[in-house]
C-alpha cells in the first residue's frame, strides 16, 4: 500500500504517494536529489543522515515516510548558503573525507539554533551522536566554536 | 504492510479493537531498525497524530507523562527535572540527541528491550503505567508490566497511554548510572536507578530497578528486603551479594559478560548506598 | 580539564583552504551512492557461511522469475579467477573449495534493489564442511594435527638479527619478558564500500570508493583479459578508508564488473551494506608478540628480543607486508646491539585480514612500549627516564642498522612531551590523588616510537612511480596523479608542494580526478608515502615545467603569477606539449637486503612521544583518557591543519583500539558485532583534549625536508594508555583492547 503524503523540503512542497515505512532518508535522496544526506549506518547509530524535522535533529534513517506528512524537513542543502558553520568547517578542519559532515553540521545548526555559545561540554553532548571516524573531533570543536564566533582567534 | 494514521484516541481505539494485531509506532527509533527483518509485513498504528498522550503534567498525587512524551522533552522537563531526577537522567543517557527527539517512554518501554535505558527509573520510582483499549482502561504497576523476554502484559488492542509516577518525599536519594561501552550512544551493560528513603533502621522506601542484567528490567526485591529487615544498620557487603544474585541472571552476550554485569551491578548498589556506608545518613541526589 | 584543543597546533587562520573543504561541507562532493546512471541495476552477492569447504551445489527456486535477474558464477569469469594481489591465491567467486565463511560465490542484479532480497533467498547453496575443523587462532594454527590451511599454516617466516641475542643472553643482565596481545580492528569508514561498473564507448569503466587506483586495475585487467586499454578506473569521493579500501575494492570491482559485463555492460551499482562491509572486509591483523629485553643496571638495553606472530586469515593477501613493516618497528627507536626479531604470518579460517594504518607498526609497537615499561618496573627505574636511556641519536644504528643522521633529536621530542604534558607533576599529582581511596585511580603513560614513510626498502624502486602536472592556456596547474583523496588532504598539500616548487599561488593548483585513463600510476595511497614520496616526485615534475616554460614559453628567470600565466599561454599557442610527466628516484645509497632486513628500511621516519593521562573508574572498570598529548618529529609540516587532523584523528582510532573497539568472532569465524551499534568506535563524548605539537627538522626525505605522519598516530596511543592504565592500577595488562571487563578482572589480580 501507499500513503499520500504532503510536506516540504528546504521550503519546497512535496507530494506524492509513497510506501509508509519508507525512509525519508531514501525520499531525500532518491526522490528529490538533494544527496549531501548520507547513509552510513542505516541503523541511527552514525548520525550521517541527520535532517532537522520541524527543526529538531533527527536520523532520517529512521522516520518513515508517513510520519512527514504536514511537516517541514531542512536538509543541509536547505541551510541558508551564508551560514557560518560552511565556512567554519572548511577553513577549521572540521571534514576530511567529508561523509559525516553533512550530518554533524546539521547537528551543529541545531546545537546553535537552541544555543548560540555552546561550551565545549555542550558540543561534545550535541555531537555525540556524530560517528566521525576521520578528525578525532577535535577539528570539529573548533569549527563550531568559530562559527559560534567565539573561537579561532 | 499496512499503515493507520487515526486523528484520534477514540478512533486508534476502535482500530485497535477491530485489528488487534496492529502494531503502534510512536517514535519509530527501535522499529525502523527492525523494519527489514521477516516482521515486515506488519501493520503499522501511528500515534503520531495523537497529541493527548504528548506532554508532562502534574497530579495530585505525582507527575503523569504522556506515552509520547519525547526523551528530549522528559529530560529537560521542569517537573522532571525536579521531582525525578533519575528519570531525567535515564531520558538524557538514551541514544543521542536525534534519538532522543524522535525516541518515546512509551516505546522504550514497549519495546520491552531487557537492556532499555529508561525502566530502571521507573522501577525505582514504583511507576504505573496505564493500558486503554476500546472497553476502558486499567492502571499496572510498572514492576508488573513485563512477563518474559520482550513480553508484556498490555492485551490485544490495548495501548499504553499514560506513565504514573508518584513524587518521592524530599530528602530521598535519587540515583541513576548507566554502565554502557561508552559514554554516549551506547547500549547498557548494566544500568541501576534507586529511591532511598530514611536511613538504615528505619527506611521509608528501598527500590533498585536494574536493566541488563536479566530477561527484563527489574526491581530487586530480594536486595530490598535484606537492607530493610535489617534493623543494625546496613547489612554487609557479602550479604548484599547474596541478596543482589537471588534477584538478578546477568548472562554473557556480544556487549559485556555475566560476571562483569554481576560485579557492577554490586558495585552500583554500593555506589547508591554510599551515603550511608560512609557516615551513616546522609541526603544526597543523584 | 583543558579546554585549548588546539594549544600547540599551528593557526589555521595561516594555512590556505583544504582543496576538497567547499564540496564536501556543501554536501555537493559526490561519493558511489550518490552516482546514478539509467537503467541501472543492483547487485547483490551470495557467500558461504562454513568456515571453509566444499561448494556442492546450488539450487534456484523455480518459483521466481530468473530472466530478469543477472545471474554471474565462478564460469562467467573471463580471465583469471583470482583477485590480484601478491600471490594469486584468493578467488573472485568460488568454484568449488573455499577457506572461510562469506567467500562471494555468486553475483545477483536486478533493476529494483527491493527484488534482491526475494532472490537471495530463493538461491540455495549446499555446502560441505571440510573434515577437519577451522582453525581461529594463532595458537590453533600453530599447532600440529589441525586443519592445513597452507603447509604448516605460516605463510611467511622471517627474521631481522643484529648483532647475537644468543651471545647477550649469556651475559648477566636485567631481563624482563612478557607476552602481548592486540586484537582485531574494524576499519569503520563511515562510507560502506561500493563500485559502479559499466561498459563505456568499449571500455569496462569501474568507478568507486578505494585507495588505489592502479590496483584495482590490475585486478580487472587480470580478471577480464582485456587489455590495460580496454579498462578503466576512476575514484569518487571517498568516505574515509584507512587502509581498508586498499585490497578489498578489487574485489568489489571484479564483482561488480562481472555482473555489468553479463548484462551487455549496462551499469551496475554494488553497493554494501554497512552489515556485509564489516562482516567481509578486511580488518587489522590479531597479533601475539612475545618480547624479552635484557637491560644492564643502568637501563642500557643489552638485547631485544621478539617473536612477532600475526593471525593473515585464509588467505595471503598482504600479509607478508604487514608482518614485514611490524618486525621492522617491532625493536623500536632503541639504540641495542644485539636485536633479534622472529615474524610469521600464519593462515586462520577468518576472512583474510589486511591493511589498516599503521600496518603491522601498531601492534608490534604497543607490545614493545607496553614492556619497556615492564622492564622500567624490574629495574625500578622510571619509563620516561629508561627510554631517554636508550633512545637512538645520531650515530647510532638502528635495530635494521641503518645509520641515524642529524639534526634529528629525540630527547627534544620526548622533553617537549614531558614538559607539555606536565608529567612530572601529573605523575606526583596522580600518586596524591590514588593514595586518598576515591573510587578513581589515575595514571600517567608513555611511548617513544617512530614510523618509517614510504615503501620498505627497494619497494618504491619497484613501484617505479609516475606523476605529472598539466598547465592550462590559463596558467592552472592540474596536478596528475592516482595518489587518491580520502579525507587525510592529499590534494591540499600536494598543490601546496607544487605552488611551492612553481612559486605561484595555491589558488592556481588543482588536482585531477583519480582515472586511470589520465593519471599515470604514481603506486598507491598507502605507507604514509603520499607527501615524501608522490611529493617529491611533483616537486621535480614542476622543476622540468618551470624549464619548459623557459624553453619554449620565454618565462623570465624571476616572474611573477601573471607572467607565467603568459608562459603557459605561450606554451599552449606554440603547441608545444602542455603535460609533464616525472618518475621517483631512487637513492643510489640506499641498500635493503630483505633476507636478513638489514640495511636502510625506510629513507626518513617520523619520531615521536605520546603521553596518555588515564582516570579508572574502580566501580565499573571503565578508563577514561583525560588528556592526551602527541609531540612529533615529522621533517616538515606542510600544512597545519591537515597535518594536525591527521594526528587528532589518528589519535582518537588509537584511543579506539586501546579501549573500545572489539572484534568478536562468531563461530564461523566472520565478524559476529558487524553492526555500528555493536562496534564501538569514540564518540565525541569520549574524546580527551588533544595536544598536538609539531617539531620540524627539514630532514625528510620530501619536499622541504618532509617525511610521512599518516601512520604514525595509530603506533602510540595504545601502548601510552595502557602503560597509564598499569601505573593507575598497580596492574599488567598486556592487550589491546582493555575492556571495562577485562580491568575489572586485572584489578582483583593487583588486588586493588
Amino acid at each position: 500500500m501507499t500513503v499520500s503524503c504532503r510536506f516540504t523540503v528546504n521550503g519546497s512542497p512535496v507530494y506524492g504517494h509513497f510506501a509508509p515505512m519508507r525512509r525519508l532518508l531514501d525520499v531525500v535522496r532518491a526522490e528529490c536529489g538533494l544527496t549531501a544526506t548520507k547513509e552510513g549506518c542505516g541503523e541511527g547509530e552514525c548520525g550521517s543522515c541527520a535532517v532537522l524535522l520541524d527543526g529538531a535533529l533527527v536520523n532520517s534513517c529512521l522516520v518513515p515516510i508517513a510520519e512527514v506528512d504536514g511537516r517541514e524537513v531542512t536538509t543541509l542543502e536547505g541551510l541558508r548558503t551564508d551560514d557560518p558553520l560552511f565556512a567554519a568547517f572548511a577553513a577549521s578542519g572540521g571534514t576530511q573525507c567529508g561523509i559525516c559532515t553533512p550530518g554533524m553540521i546539521m547537528a551543529a545548526r541545531a546545537l546553535l539554533n537552541d544555543c548560540p555559545h555552546p561550551d565545549l561540554s555542550e558540543i561534545r553532548r550535541a555531537l555525540s551522536g556524530n560517528l566521525c571516524r576521520c578528525t578525532g573531533y577535535t577539528g570539529i570543536y573548533a569549527a563550531i566554536r568559530a562559527a559560534a564566533g567565539q573561537g579561532g582567534e | 504492510m499496512s499503515w493507520h494514521a487515526p486523528r484520534n484516541l477514540d478512533e486508534a481505539l476502535a482500530l485497535l479493537a477491530e485489528r488487534p494485531g496492529l502494531v503502534p509506532f510512536a517514535g519509530g527509533t527501535d522499529l525502523m531498525v527492525g523494519r527489514q527483518t521477516p516482521a515486515c509485513g506488519r501493520q503499522y498504528l501511528s500515534l503520531a497524530r495523537l497529541t493527548v498522550l504528548r506532554g508532562v503534567r502534574e497530579t495530585a498525587s505525582g507527575v503523569a507523562i504522556g506515552a509520547l512524551t519525547t526523551m528530549t522533552e522528559i529530560g529537560c522537563h521542569p517537573y522532571v527535572c525536579r521531582d525525578l531526577p533519575a528519570l531525567a537522567a535515564s531520558a538524557r543517557a538514551t541514544g543521542a540527541i536525534a534519538i532522543q527527539n524522535r525516541a518515546t517512554l512509551a516505546g522504550n518501554i514497549m519495546n520491552g528491550s531487557p537492556a532499555a535505558d529508561n525502566p530502571p527509573a521507573l522501577l525505582a520510582y514504583g511507576a504505573e503505567v496505564v493500558l486503554m483499549s476500546a472497553a476502558g482502561s486499567r492502571r499496572v504497576p510498572y514492576e508488573d508490566f513485563h512477563g518474559g523476554y520482550k513480553q508484556t502484559v498490555c492485551r490485544p488492542g490495548e495501548i499504553l497511554t499514560e506513565i504514573l509516577v508518584p513524587v518521592p518525599p524530599p530528602g530521598a536519594r535519587h540515583y541513576f548510572r548507566k554502565v554502557g561501552a561508552r559514554r554516549a550512544q551506547a547500549i547498557s551493560k548494566v544500568s541501576l536507578a534507586a529511591l532511598l528513603v530514611g536511613r538504615p533502621g528505619s527506611w521509608e522506601c528501598v527500590r533498585f530497578g536494574f536493566a541488563s542484567v536479566a530477561p527484563i528490567p527489574i526491581l530487586a526485591r530480594t536486595l530490598a528486603v535484606a537492607i530493610t529487615g535489617s534493623d543494625r544498620g546496613l547489612p554487609d557487603d557479602a550479604e548484599l551479594a547474596i541478596a543482589l544474585s537471588r534477584d538478578i541472571m546477568p548472562r554473557d552476550d556480544i556487549r559485556s559478560t555475566a560476571d562483569y554485569r554481576r560485579r557492577v551491578a554490586m558495585n552500583l548498589v554500593r555506589e547508591a548506598l554510599a551515603p550511608w556506608t560512609r557516615q551513616g545518613g546522609s541526603n544526597a541526589s543523584a | 580539564m583543558h579546554d585549548d584543543d588546539r594549544s600547540g597546533a599551528v593557526p589555521f587562520k595561516e594555512a590556505p583552504l583544504r582543496k576538497d573543504g567547499t564540496e564536501k561541507v556543501r554536501g555537493t562532493a559526490r561519493y558511489i551512492a550518490d552516482v546514478r546512471y539509467p537503467g541501472m541495476l543492483y547487485g547483490a552477492t551470495l557467500r558461504t557461511r562454513l568456515p571453509g569447504g566444499t561448494v556442492v551445489s546450488i539450487d534456484f527456486d523455480e518459483n521466481i522469475a530468473w530472466d530478469e535477474y543477472v545471474v554471474v558464477t565462478a564460469k562467467d569469469i573471463p580471465g583469471v579467477n583470482a583477485v590480484k594481489m601478491i600471490e594469486q591465491d584468493q578467488p573472485v567467486l568460488v568454484e568449488a573449495q573455499y577457506r572461510h565463511a562469506g567467500e562471494p560465490v555468486m553475483l545477483v542484479a536486478h533493476r529494483d534493489p527491493q527484488a534482491l532480497g526475494t532472490a537471495l533467498a530463493a538461491i540455495r547453496i549446499e555446502e560441505r564442511a571440510c573434515d577437519e575443523g577451522p582453525v581461529f587462532t594463532i595458537e590453533e594454527a600453530l599447532r600440529p594435527m589441525t586443519r592445513q590451511i597452507v603447509a604448516g599454516n605460516v605463510y611467511r617466516d622471517y627474521c631481522m638479527e643484529k648483532g647475537s641475542v644468543a651471545r647477550a643472553l649469556g651475559e648477566p643482565c636485567h631481563v624482563f619478558e612478557g607476552e602481548y596481545q592486540t586484537g582485531a580492528q574494524e576499519h569503520l569508514y563511515i562510507e560502506p564500500q561500493g563500485m559502479i561498473a559499466r561498459v563505456e564507448e568499449g571500455v569496462l569503466t569501474v568507478e568507486g570508493s578505494l585507495q588505489c587506483p592502479y590496483y584495482v586495475h590490475a585486478a580487472l585487467v587480470s580478471m577480464t583479459g582485456l587489455s590495460a586499454d580496454q579498462v578503466r578506473v576512476l575514484q569518487c569521493a571517498t568516505g574515509g578508508a584507512f587502509g581498508g579500501k586498499e585490497e578489498y575494492p578489487s574485489h568489489i570491482a571484479c564483482h561488480a564488473a562481472l555482473l555489468s559485463l553479463k548484462a551487455g555492460g549496462r551499469p551496475v551499482a554494488l553497493i554494501y551494506q554497512r552489515a556485509e562491509d564489516m562482516a567481509v572486509t578486511p580488518k587489522r591483523h590479531p597479533s601475539r608478540t612475545r618480547v624479552r629485553l635484557g637491560a644492564d643496571g643502568n637501563g642500557r638495553l643489552r638485547f631485544i628480543d621478539i617473536d612477532f606472530v600475526i593471525d593473515g586469515g585464509a588467505y595471503l593477501t598482504l600479509s607478508p607486508v604487514v608482518l614485514s613493516r611490524g618486525m621492522i618497528h617491532a625493536a623500536g627507536p632503541y639504540r641495542c646491539d644485539h636485536v633479534r626479531v622472529r615474524g610469521r604470518a600464519v593462515a586462520t579460517s577468518h576472512p583474510p585480514f589486511g591493511a589498516f594504518r599503521g600496518f603491522g607498526a601498531p601492534q608490534s609497537i604497543f607490545a614493545l612500549e607496553t614492556a619497556m615499561d615492564g622492564l622500567a618496573r624490574t629495574l625500578g627505574m622510571p619509563p620516561e627516564v629508561l627510554r631517554a636511556r636508550n633512545v637512538l641519536v645520531p650515530g647510532d644504528l638502528s635495530p635494521a642498522g641503518q645509520g641515524i643522521e642529524g639534526p634529528l633529536d629525540m630527547h627534544r621530542v620526548m622533553e617537549e612531551a614531558l614538559e607539555a604534558s606536565q608529567y612530572h607533576a601529573k605523575v606526583a599529582r596522580c600518586r596524591q590523588w590514588n593514595a586518598q581511596g576515591q573510587a578513581s585511580r589515575r595514571g600517567m603513560g608513555i611511548a617513544t616510537f617512530y614510523h618509517g614513510a614510504g615503501f620498505t626498502g627497494n619497494g618504491e624502486l619497484a613501484l617505479r612511480s609516475r606523476a605529472g602536472l598539466r598547465v592550462s592556456a590559463g596558467g592552472l596547474v592540474e596536478i596528475l596523479t592516482s595518489t587518491t583523496e580520502m579525507g587525510q588532504g592529499m590534494q591540499t598539500t600536494l598543490s601546496e608542494i607544487v605552488a611551492e616548487a612553481l612559486q605561484i599561488p595555491y589558488e592556481g593548483v588543482c588536482v585531477a580526478r583519480p582515472d586511470t585513463r589520465d593519471v599515470p600510476n604514481s603506486g598507491p595511497t598507502v605507507a604514509s608515502r603520499t607527501c615524501m614520496v608522490v611529493g617529491r616526485i611533483l616537486a621535480q615534475a614542476a622543476y622540468k615545467l618551470i624549464a619548459r616554460l623557459r624553453a619554449g614559453a620565454a618565462l623570465p628567470s624571476a616572474y611573477d603569477y601573471d607572467e607565467f600565466c603568459a608562459a603557459c599561454a605561450r606554451l599552449h599557442a606554440s603547441g608545444d606539449v602542455a603535460t609533464v610527466m616525472a618518475d621517483y628516484q631512487h637513492p643510489v645509497d640506499s641498500q635493503w637486503d630483505e633476507s636478513t632486513f638489514q640495511g636502510s628500511p625506510y629513507r626518513s621516519f617520523a619520531w615521536a612521544c605520546y603521553v596518555a593521562e588515564v582516570e579508572v573508574d574502580t566501580t565499573t572498570g571503565e578508563a577514561r583518557v583525560l588528556d592526551f598529548t602527541a609531540v612529533q618529529e615529522v621533517g616538515r609540516v606542510v600544512h597545519p591543519t591537515v597535518a594536525a587532523g591527521q594526528i587528532e584523528g589518528g589519535v582518537v582510532q588509537g584511543i579506539g583500539y586501546a579501549l573500545f573497539e572489539e572484534v568478536h568472532f562468531g563461530t564461523d569465524g566472520q565478524m559476529a558485532n558487524n553492526r555500528v551499534t555493536n562496534y564501538i568506535i569514540p564518540t565525541s563524548a569520549d574524546v580527551p583534549p588533544i595536544r598536538v605539537l609539531f617539531q620540524e627538522s627539514r630532514a625528510g626525505a620530501g619536499p622541504g625536508g618532509a617525511a610521512g605522519i599518516g601512520e604514525l598516530p595509530m603506533d602510540g596511543p595504545a601502548p601510552a594508555i595502557i602503560n597509564a592504565i598499569n601505573a593507575a592500577l598497580g596492574t599488567e595488562i598486556r592487550h589491546v583492547p582493555a575492556m571495562p571487563e577485562h580491568i575489572l578482572a586485572a584489578m582483583d589480580r593487583g588486588h586493588l
